[in-house]
Order: C-alpha cells, then structure tokens, then sequence
C-alpha cells in the first residue's frame, strides 16, 4: 500500500506544532500501523532526521502506553481496538491519514505524539484502591461474590488508562475512567468500606485537574478501546449523590 | 571452583522460610524513616516491593521507563496465576506445587527457593482478593481455576486472559496508595544506566536517565531493588514490550553482579506466527488455551502443499489424517506438557516438513472438538479477548478455522544471581521478578511469572531486605557527592557520547534484527556447539561494527529514542555472548536448553547431573577478558531427581 501521512510535529511542550506531510510506500496491509509508523521513522533516520515520537510499549493492546488521534478517532476508526491493534488493511490504498496526539487540557503535549497522562496517576492516587496492606487479609474464598458482580466488576477493571475516553470528549471529561475505577469497587464487598470516601476523593481530584464535565454524548465509550460501558458513570453518579447526602 | 554460600537456612525444607523470619533481623518503625529504599521497575515485583516496603515504613524511590507505573510488562501477561489452595479439592498440597516447579524446571532450580514460593502463593490469592482483584469465580460465588503445563491438577486462578493486568492493577493501586500517604515517591520515564558500588563494596545507588529531559541524574539509597523484568528482546523478536530491556541487570553485571544460567530462555509454543521483515514483535496466544484446543498438523505430505497453497482448509482433512502430535507422544498430559517440551514438538513436526502456513512454520491449534463439546458460548466466555486479539492480528476467525501458531521466546529463567534472600553477591543489590534467575530452574512452568513476582514482592523481600538493613541505621542518608557516583555518571556519559559520536549509516533497529537472527538460529530453540561458537564470532564482529555504523540523530538532551534503543542494543551485543557461552559450556539438554548432541533417542532432552547440576554464575572480568564461571551446586534433598517424563503420571 502507498499512503500519505499528516502527522502532528511539535519539538517540546511549548513549541508550536504543525502538521507535516510525508509518503510512505510499499506498506504490507498485515503491517499494524505502529509498524507502518516505524517504517517511516527508520527512513526519517536513514536520512538523519528526527523520528516521529510516539508513545507504544506492548503492542498487544493492553499496557495502555499508545494514543494516537487518527482521521479524527481516539486509536483510530475500527473499534474496539487500541492504535498498535490496528492493520493497515483497514486502510485504503492511496487513503490520506491524519495522526495528531490526544487533545485535552490536562493531557499536555510533549513531544510530537506523546503527552503527559499523569493526571491518570494522581485521580488513582486520590482513591482508586482498596487500603488493604500486605498480609494479615482473610483466605481468599473468606469473601463470596456473586458471579454476576464479579463479572460487572471485571468488565470496569479492563481499563488500560489510555486517555481515550478523554481525547474522544469535546469536554474533555475523565469520567468515564473515574467511574470504571469506582464501579470496579462498588460491585465488591472489598471496595464498600471505602466506598464513600473514594468516590468523593477521586471526583474533586478530577475537577481539581481541569477535566471537564460529562454532557452524556456517550462518546468515549464510542471510542473505548476496550468497550467500558457508560453505565459505569451511571453508577459513578449515584455513588457521588450517595456520599454526598451521607 | 568458588566456593558459593546461597544463605539457605539449615532445617526441614518446610520449616526453613518460618524458622529465617523467626530469627531475622527487623528494623524499629521509628528507625524505617531512617532508611531509603531504591526499587527499579513497577511490575509485579518491583510494584508489590516498592508498595509494601512503603507500608512498613522505609524511604522507597521508585522508578519506571513508562510514562506510569501501571504500564510494565507483567501487565501483558494472559493465563493466570498458580497456588496450592487445594479448593477444587483435586489433590494440591504446597508440596505438589514444589514438586511440580521443580520437576518443570527440570531439576536446575534451588529447592529452598522453590518451596518457599510454593508455600507463600496461597497468601497472593488472599492478598490480591482483599485488593479488589477481580478473580474468575464460580456460581457459588468462590473462586474458579483452570489448568495449566506441567501439573495434573487445576491451581491456576485467573481473570479472564488479563490475569497479569489485574494483578498488576491491585499492586499499582497499593503503590498509589503508598504514594499518596509520602512513603514512596515515584519517577517516571527513567532508564536506569548504571549501579553505584561504593569502596566497601555496597550498592548504594543509580545513574539514571530521564527520557524526557535527557538529564543523567544520580540517586543513593541504604539498598537498591532491581526488579526490571527479563532479556527476551536480545532476539528482537519475542512477546516482550518494545522498552523491555536487560540493561540494568547488565550494568550490575559490569559492576560485579554474577550473571546466572544466562542461556535459559523459554521459547513459548503458542505464540502468533512471524508473518514479515518489518514486524515489531511477537504475541503469544495464552498457554490456558491448550486447555481447550488440540494441537496438530496434516499427517499426510500430500495435504501439507495444498493447505499451504490454500487449496485444502485444514477443517476439511478427516480426523485420521491428522496427527495429534503431543498427544501421541505424551499421553499422559498430552496438550498440556510444558512450554518447552511442546515447542520442540511443534519445532521437530515443522523441520519433518509438516508445518502448515505460507512460511510452513506454524502448526494448528483448534477448538472445534471443544465448541462441539461445550458450544460457543463457553469457549467464547473463556478465551473471547484472545480469539478476538487473534482475529484483530491474523484477519482469520478461530472460531471457524484452526488458529495457526508457532513458538516464540518468552521468558528468561536466567538472570542475576541471588541467594535466598533475593540478594546478589553484591551486597544491598537485591534482585526479584524475571530478573532474578532464582526459582524456574531451565523451564518455567506457565502461570509462574506472576506467582513468583508476587511472592518476591509482597512476600519475601520486605522481610529479606530488613534482615540487610537492620545494621544500617546508624548510617544516615547515602551522599551522592562521592567519587563512586562521580566516576559511574563520567562511564554513563561517555558511552552516550561515544554512540552520538558514531555517526555512521545503519538503524539500531537493523543492527538489532541482525543480532536476533543469529541468536534465534543459533541460541535458539536447539543448540550445538559448532552453532554456539559461530554465534560467538557473530555476534563479536556484529558489536565491532555497532560501534563502527550504527546511527543515532539528534541530541542527547530530551527525548531521543534511538539513542534508548542503542544503549539497550550496545548491552544486548554484549550480554547474547554471555547466552551463546552458556550455552556452549552447558554440555546437556536442560529445560529450555536443548543441546542437539545431547538427546534421546527419542529425540528428548538428555541431562548430564553428575557434570552439571549446579547454577552456572558468570563473573565478569574486563571487556576483553573471557568471564568466570562460578558454580553453585544443587542439592536435592526432598525430591527424587529423575528423568522428567510427561507420557504416563
């Protein structure tokens, strides 16, 4: 496959970014697109230019590292699927495709492709646990759950934090994350005693970072690469109203 | 021959883990505040260290190459997570747990080390449940379990096939957790490039890179914790994260670490074929799935050119033209041997000319017979990520046609050389996870990884580490002003400099696929010893010419990631010669190490226990010098060693 790329340049945190065009041929269509991204950067380095920098680690779309806004999609158009799962047979030969970093105020860019993620970190950090320390817990099937709880609970804990939900938000609203970590432990006996304390904790923590509200356009689950459910932020709302009142 | 003292403590094999907590050395909570703490690496032993030696009270600095600790490469892993619970009552005992890693290990691993890891997987399951980990369970309500490799009993608990995430998840939460409350302080987007040893001979701190700045920044501590996971990439091609990297253990190695039994490597047999030159990695396709599927390829040559060619689908050859290959040779736990016994099966099908696929290096893993058996539904609630995540690579349904995989390298079971207490030779230099060479023998059994990286860090460091510490209270906070950190942070920027300097006109990248072709061919998956010293010479000139070609743009200062990738592939160039002479010296068929002279006539690994049973610890000498070689011996007294055999129980 031949292919034309607008990639996003942008030397550091505060230089002005532009697009830049670039060719690439000869792409196999079994190439994931990271791949194809590689390619043009070992021919960038070939000519001693600098490499487009972009964020990637497993490539089996689970460490949540890789963020690329591609013709107007959070990891691209298929979905369900994070930016190194994606091949480039979903592409066209000859297709135009435009790569830009995630877009949010609290994600800034650092460099090209990559931005800074570590609000993620800190709304955790407020709360996104349970304050069991090692040793001294109950033997394990101590505590029954019903299967489907624990289903439910596992469904929200697929999370990979990867921002998706957030660059896919015109507010820019972290809420879809907040509420997969706070439903995961709602669904558990494990999370209830704490439950009250974090989801006050996680939510000012959120607003204190500059993420925006949640206007119910459902699309960051749209964009989720792992299918989290908007119902989490149902379930999110009610514990935040039940804390609140008691 | 040095004389190795592994500090294992005298007493019945189960009573010795007891009876060394009842006698260690602790450290006051008040004096905890004194101490500091450097753990390099957030998976799961790095992470479930850093957070519980938070919790006891010490000084902890942690330190990750991602952009957060939640992202490292434990996170990858599928299956699950092995213990003795015993709860489907199936007959499991600590002891059969034991008996099955070392044994899986093929009698290479230390027993001490092994029992304690049987015996303190039971509290993991309670740990990570009382975290919130969200387990797999029955309708009941309590936990399920599957099987994995090499045990006749079902002890694998799992969440979905993101055992490794969840897990990962519950260790993150509790670092966050420590975070929050000041005890751990973490750093991220940091390479660690060098150990600090002081005069007296203790580790007592890094030379670290921040990626983002390009600063070399330094960072002392009373004891430092290498927990920065194995070295699969030095054959380009593995199921490891792109950053996964074997520098830090190597610079520990260059400063005195000894390097242990480097040239076990777990080529894992299920893994998505290599399908083109410019592929990035491999991914592994979850051993669990062994539990359902049957591995086999066409029996006839006839219908091997025609599924090739696409002209026959494999679901349209009769059951008796198909060879069941590993459950005609080892009936007793036919697909369920282990890793290594497996990928040699699918390895000596395809050399016979029986592999399937374009390349015919893939053999067939299929799940008609369970669909049958079970319907699509329970498969499909079972391993539904995993056939989509093949379905997303391959463009191929399994739920209609066989998948096709092929062996990959995985896991290193070699690694630094520490004792009991997880510490290495070098005294305050403690090592846990992949990175340690400690409890997998030559062959690691599946859905150990986890086990032992928590184990190592929830369970075993917090107290080996304060049994070290306990005299170093009076010592104050380490200076970084010295001339040992002085000297490690001059070493560290030279070789940045000297690589920028380079100039030349060749990738890293296509240095780097050249070093793995010669290791995958040579230090693979069968070794022998006009190979391994071919490797040698290879592998010698291959590094001369890195230094001659390789091109790194750019600056040093702020994100550079060809210069990453360089470093890594400088200490990759160095550390495959250490594998390949492992290897060579290794006279034996063990685990993961297959030495073609050395087999069966049944084409089985051949041990040699009278010349070799004893860790191989190497010990560097000068970069021209030819390493050491200090033996540990083996002793097994509380297993009856024998000839692994997987075809009756």
């Amino acid at each position: 496959m031949d292919l034309k790329l607008k990639i996003w340049r942008q030397a550091g945190p505060t230089a002005k970014g532009q697009f830049v065009d670039y060719d690439v041929h000869n792409i196999s269509s079994d190439a994931s697109f990271l791949e194809m991204i590689d390619i043009l950067n070992d021919e960038l380095v070939e000519k001693g230019e600098d490499p487009v920098a972009f964020d990637h680690d497993c490539r089996e779309g689970i460490c949540g590292m890789c963020s690329m806004f591609i013709n107007g999609h959070p990891h691209g158009p298929e979905k369900a699927t994070t930016t190194c799962q994606l091949h480039m047979r979903k592409f066209k030969d000859g297709e135009t495709i435009t790569v830009e970093p995630w877009r949010a105020k609290p994600f800034p860019v650092i460099k090209d492709l990559i931005v800074d993620r570590s609000a993620f970190d800190e709304i955790i950090q407020a709360g996104g646990y349970t304050s069991a320390t090692t040793g001294g817990v109950p033997d394990a099937n101590a505590i029954p759950i019903n299967k489907e709880n624990a289903e439910l609970a596992m469904d929200a804990a697929a999370c990979i934090g990867c921002g998706a939900c957030v660059a896919a938000c015109k507010n820019a609203s972290a809420m879809l994350f907040v509420s997969a970590k706070v439903s995961q432990f709602a669904l558990l006996p494990q999370g209830k005693v704490e439950a009250k304390d974090r989801v006050k904790e996680m939510v000012a923590k959120m607003d204190e970072l500059g993420f925006g509200n949640c206007t119910n356009t459902y699309a960051c689950e749209a964009e989720c690469p792992k299918e989290i459910s908007i119902t989490n932020i149902a379930r999110l709302n009610r514990q935040f109203i039940g804390a609140k009142l008691g | 021959m040095t004389k190795i003292d592994s500090k294992i403590p005298a007493g019945p094999l189960a009573e010795k883990w007891t009876h060394y907590k009842e006698h260690q050395n602790l450290v006051n909570p008040a004096n905890k505040r004194k101490i500091d703490i450097i753990v390099i690496g957030t998976g799961l032993a790095g992470g479930a260290a850093a957070a519980s030696l938070g919790e006891l009270g010490f000084n902890v600095k942690v330190f990750c190459i991602q952009d957060s600790p939640r992202r490292a490469h434990s996170i990858a892993a599928q299956g699950g997570i092995n213990a003795a619970k015993n709860y489907p009552n199936d007959g499991d005992t600590v002891y059969r747990l034991f008996y099955d890693t070392i044994k899986g290990g093929d009698y290479r691993a230390r027993e001490a080390n092994v029992y304690r890891l049987a015996e303190v997987s039971n509290n993991i399951i309670d740990q990570c449940v009382a975290q919130g980990v969200p387990f797999a369970r029955e309708y009941s309500g309590y936990l399920a379990n599957r099987s994995f490799g090499g045990a006749l009993v079902s002890r694998t608990f799992y969440a979905r096939g993101q055992t490794g995430q969840q897990l990962l998840l519950g260790a993150y939460g509790a670092l966050s957790k420590e975070i929050k409350r000041g005890s751990v302080k973490l750093y991220t987007r940091r390479e660690m490039l060098d150990l600090v040893v002081t005069g007296e001979g203790k580790a007592r701190g890094v030379i670290v890179r921040n990626l983002f700045t390009g600063e070399i920044e330094r960072y002392g501590a009373h004891a430092v914790l290498l927990a920065t996971g194995g070295y699969g990439n030095v054959y380009f091609l593995s199921t490891n994260a792109m950053t996964s990297n074997g520098s830090a253990a190597w610079r520990a190695y260059k400063r005195g670490a000894w390097f242990a039994n480097p040239c076990y490597v777990q080529i894992h047999p299920t893994c998505i074929p290599v399908h083109g030159s410019y592929q990035s990695k491999l991914t592994l396709m979850s051993e669990s799935l062994r539990n359902d599927g049957r591995i086999w390829v066409p029996k006839n040559k006839e219908d091997i050119e025609k599924v090739r060619s696409g002209a026959l689908k494999p679901k349209d050859i009769p059951e008796e033209n198909r060879d069941y290959y590993l459950e005609r040779r080892y009936p007793a736990f036919g697909n369920l041997v282990p890793r290594d016994v497996a990928s040699r099966a699918a390895k000596e099908r395809c050399d016979a000319g029986y592999g399937v696929g374009n390349t015919g290096l893939a053999v067939y893993l299929d799940f008609k017979d369970a669909i049958d058996r079970l319907g699509k539904e329970v498969i499909k609630a079972r391993y539904g990520n995993l056939f989509d995540m093949y379905e997303r690579i391959v463009d191929d349904n399994p739920y209609e046609t066989p998948m096709m995989i092929y062996p990959a390298i995985h896991y290193s079971m070699g690694g630094l050389w520490v004792d009991y207490e997880l510490q290495s030779n070098i005294p305050g230099l403690f090592v846990g996870g992949e990175a340690n060479f400690s409890d997998h023998g030559a062959n690691r059994l599946g859905a150990s990884a986890l086990m032992q990286g928590l184990s190592d860090g929830y369970f075993v460091l917090p107290y080996t580490m304060q049994n070290y510490l306990a005299d170093q209270i009076t010592v104050g906070a380490i200076p970084t002003n010295t001339p040992e950190f002085d000297a490690a942070e001059k070493a560290v920027k030279d070789r940045i400099q000297k690589l920028m300097s380079v100039n030349g006109t060749e990738t890293v990248d296509a240095l780097h696929k050249r070093l793995g072709l010669i290791m995958w061919d040579h230090v693979g998956m069968a070794r022998n010893k006009e190979g391994l010293e071919k490797a040698i010479k290879d592998i010698q000139a291959l590094r001369k010419e890195f230094w001659e070609k390789v091109r790194v743009p750019g600056s040093p200062d702020g994100i550079n990631i060809e210069l990453e990738k360089a470093l890594r592939l400088a200490d990759f160039l160095e550390l495959g010669e250490l594998m390949a002479r492992d290897a060579l010296h290794r006279e034996e068929s063990a685990g993961g190490h297959f030495r073609e002279e050395f087999q069966t006539p049944e084409g089985e690994a051949l041990r040699n226990d009278k010349d070799y049973m004893y860790v191989g610890a190497w010990e560097y000498t000068g970069d021209d010098k030819e390493p050491k070689l200090n033996k540990e011996e083996l002793k097994y007294e509380n297993i009856e060693v024998k000839t692994r055999n997987y075809k009756t129980a």
